[in-house]
């Protein structure tokens, strides 16, 4: 457990590393796919649609990296554009009118900085997931899986419960990013991994996660199964219990899980 | 000619009563009758009186200076009406980041703030607000952990006494020396945000130079109404790091305000001089309807 931040940073940016296209298909039975924002287009970054958690029906919303360059291309390495936000945003509210309950899966370097995606407005649609998720009456859990950057893994991140992957980081930014920011000095990466507490137990420690999905000693992509029911369990105790709230109380408590997040006044 | 003149200074006697008359506000500089400033857009030579009359807009260029929030809530607001709160919030102690707490204390000597942002109850055309204003003199305007506390009980503030809510927007973004939980403000602001709306409640933002990151990701996008000041950067990455991924020179006027009015992310540009009589409309439009 004492593994040094940037060795974390590495395991987790793994191309054997399990990806959301793995995980699925084992999580949930009868995945079935949904496409596109309805406004602008399909965002392959966004792996989206329906399943049955143990015979109930949920929504799942999963950043997605693929597993080698092509797979990689067609999901632009996991960083959504705009209309990826959206589509989220659409099968949320479509989960809302079902009453499925919502599964998200990070997996980001961060939202994609491009021209077009800052023309087709990144920034509103991240801030527009951020609302949206706040309130939404039905329940919410993210597993933060391996990568979660910045803004555009936060968009996916307010739930009534966020877990992680025990090699997972998740931070304001990316090192390179921080670096650059910081000292405008993007070799210092290893220093920054250090200095920004992104690990899971830091996390932990700040109460920002519920809590820690342990992998296996021999690597989580060797012994996949040994997380996977882990994270079965975690899903299977949470709906049970957010299942009989009232949407009302889960929204209080979801409220109050993001207002206590930072010194108060 | 005359008559302009005659214009000219009777906006700079209301901009020193006002500044007078507030005692609780220090304005960023007192007025030096001599002293000249270079303007960075056109690079003319203005007097800092002309300046100051003209609401830091450069009166040759039209170019829109940094306002401090000082600054910018005595030339908004009805004289004497601005209440601040939580104004002593500070970050100091937050955390042991190597140099935060020296930047901290730097950013309060020379902005005679404690944090990046002032918030407060103030009345504009005698109608009464909350209202918070950014400072990007201090730290870039970033928002850490007291930035995204203050604006998150303003606008729950604003929700509990039924007031509308006008927040100017001035900031690099997430402060990255807060890690994690500045990122957390994004969610904790827009949650607040939420039930606001949820219960009707009127959002107003001004977007004015630099509105970045974290903060154009959050409670800057959310308002029902989304103002800008003219040229004013707003975007959520950063040019460099665009560059550096598309590998392209951006055209010169990219995320600008006039960018994202044009690509439909704003309802307006607002000229500086314009902007009390634009919120004062806009305030009596969202005023129940006298029965």
């Amino acid at each position: 457990m004492s593994t040094k931040a940037w060795d974390r940073v590495v395991l987790a940016r793994r191309a054997d590393r399990p990806k959301a296209m793995d995980i699925i298909p084992r999580l949930f039975a009868s995945f079935y796919s949904l496409a596109g924002d309805r406004h602008f287009g399909e965002d392959k970054a966004l792996l989206a649609g329906l399943g049955f958690f143990e015979g109930v029906p949920v929504t799942i919303l999963a950043q997605s990296k693929g597993r080698n360059l092509e797979e990689n291309m067609q999901c632009n390495f996991g960083m959504l554009h705009p209309e990826g936000y959206r589509k989220a945003h659409r099968l949320a509210l479509q989960a809302e009118k079902f009453n499925r309950p919502i599964i998200t899966i990070i997996d980001t370097a961060g939202a994609y900085p491009g021209e077009k995606a800052e023309e087709r407005g990144q920034a509103e649609a991240i801030a527009a997931n951020l609302k949206l998720f706040s309130t939404l009456k039905v329940p919410v859990i993210a597993i933060v899986l391996s990568e979660g950057g910045s803004g555009g893994a936060l968009a996916l991140g307010v739930a009534d419960r966020v877990y992680m992957m025990e090699n997972a980081i998740y931070s304001i930014l990316s090192p390179e990013g921080f670096a650059s920011i910081l000292w405008k000095d993007d070799s210092r990466t290893e220093e920054a991994a250090e200095l920004m507490e992104c690990t899971a137990e830091d996390l932990l420690d700040k109460r920002i996660i519920d809590a820690i999905i342990p992998e296996s000693s021999i690597g989580f992509e060797q012994d996949l199964n040994y997380s996977l029911e882990i994270i079965r369990n975690f899903i299977r105790k949470d709906l049970k219990y957010l299942k009989k709230l009232s949407a009302k109380k889960r929204n209080d408590l979801r409220y109050k899980k993001y207002r206590v997040m930072g010194k108060r006044l | 000619m005359n008559q302009l003149f005659k214009r000219r200074r009777d906006r700079l006697h209301r901009f020193q009563d006002l500044t007078k008359k507030d005692k609780g506000l220090k304005v960023s500089k007192p007025i030096d009758e001599m002293a000249i400033e270079v303007c960075p857009q056109c690079k003319q030579a203005i007097h800092s009186k002309e300046l100051a009359l003209n609401l830091y807009v450069c009166p040759l260029c039209e170019a829109h200076f940094s306002l401090s929030a000082h600054d910018r809530i005595l030339s908004l607001v009805d004289p004497k009406s601005f209440k601040e709160l939580w104004a002593k919030a500070k970050s100091n102690g937050i955390n042991k980041f190597p140099d935060y707490e020296d930047k901290l204390i730097k950013y309060q000597d020379a902005t005679h703030l404690n944090e990046a942002v002032v918030c407060g109850t103030a009345k504009i055309a005698k109608i009464k607000i909350a209202l918070a204003v950014m400072d990007n003199r201090f730290m870039m305007g970033s928002m850490g952990q007291i930035v995204g506390e203050k604006i998150t009980r303003l606008i729950e503030y604003a929700n509990f006494h039924k007031l509308p809510l006008i927040i100017f927007t001035a900031s690099g973004g997430a402060r990255m020396q807060e890690g994690i939980l500045s990122l957390m403000q994004m969610a904790k602001t827009s949650a607040a945000l939420a039930r606001f709306s949820e219960n009707n409640g009127f959002y107003c933002t001004v977007l004015t130079h630099p509105t970045t990151g974290g903060v154009s990701a959050s409670f800057a996008m959310l308002g029902d109404i989304i103002l800008a000041e003219p040229k004013a950067l707003v975007g959520f990455a950063g040019r460099r790091v665009i560059e550096k991924t598309v590998k392209e020179q951006l055209p010169d006027d990219f995320q600008t305000s006039e960018f994202l009015l044009d690509k439909g992310f704003i309802d307006r540009i607002v000229h500086r001089k314009d902007l009390r009589q634009t919120l004062t409309d806009l305030l009596l439009l969202h005023q129940e309807p006298q029965s």
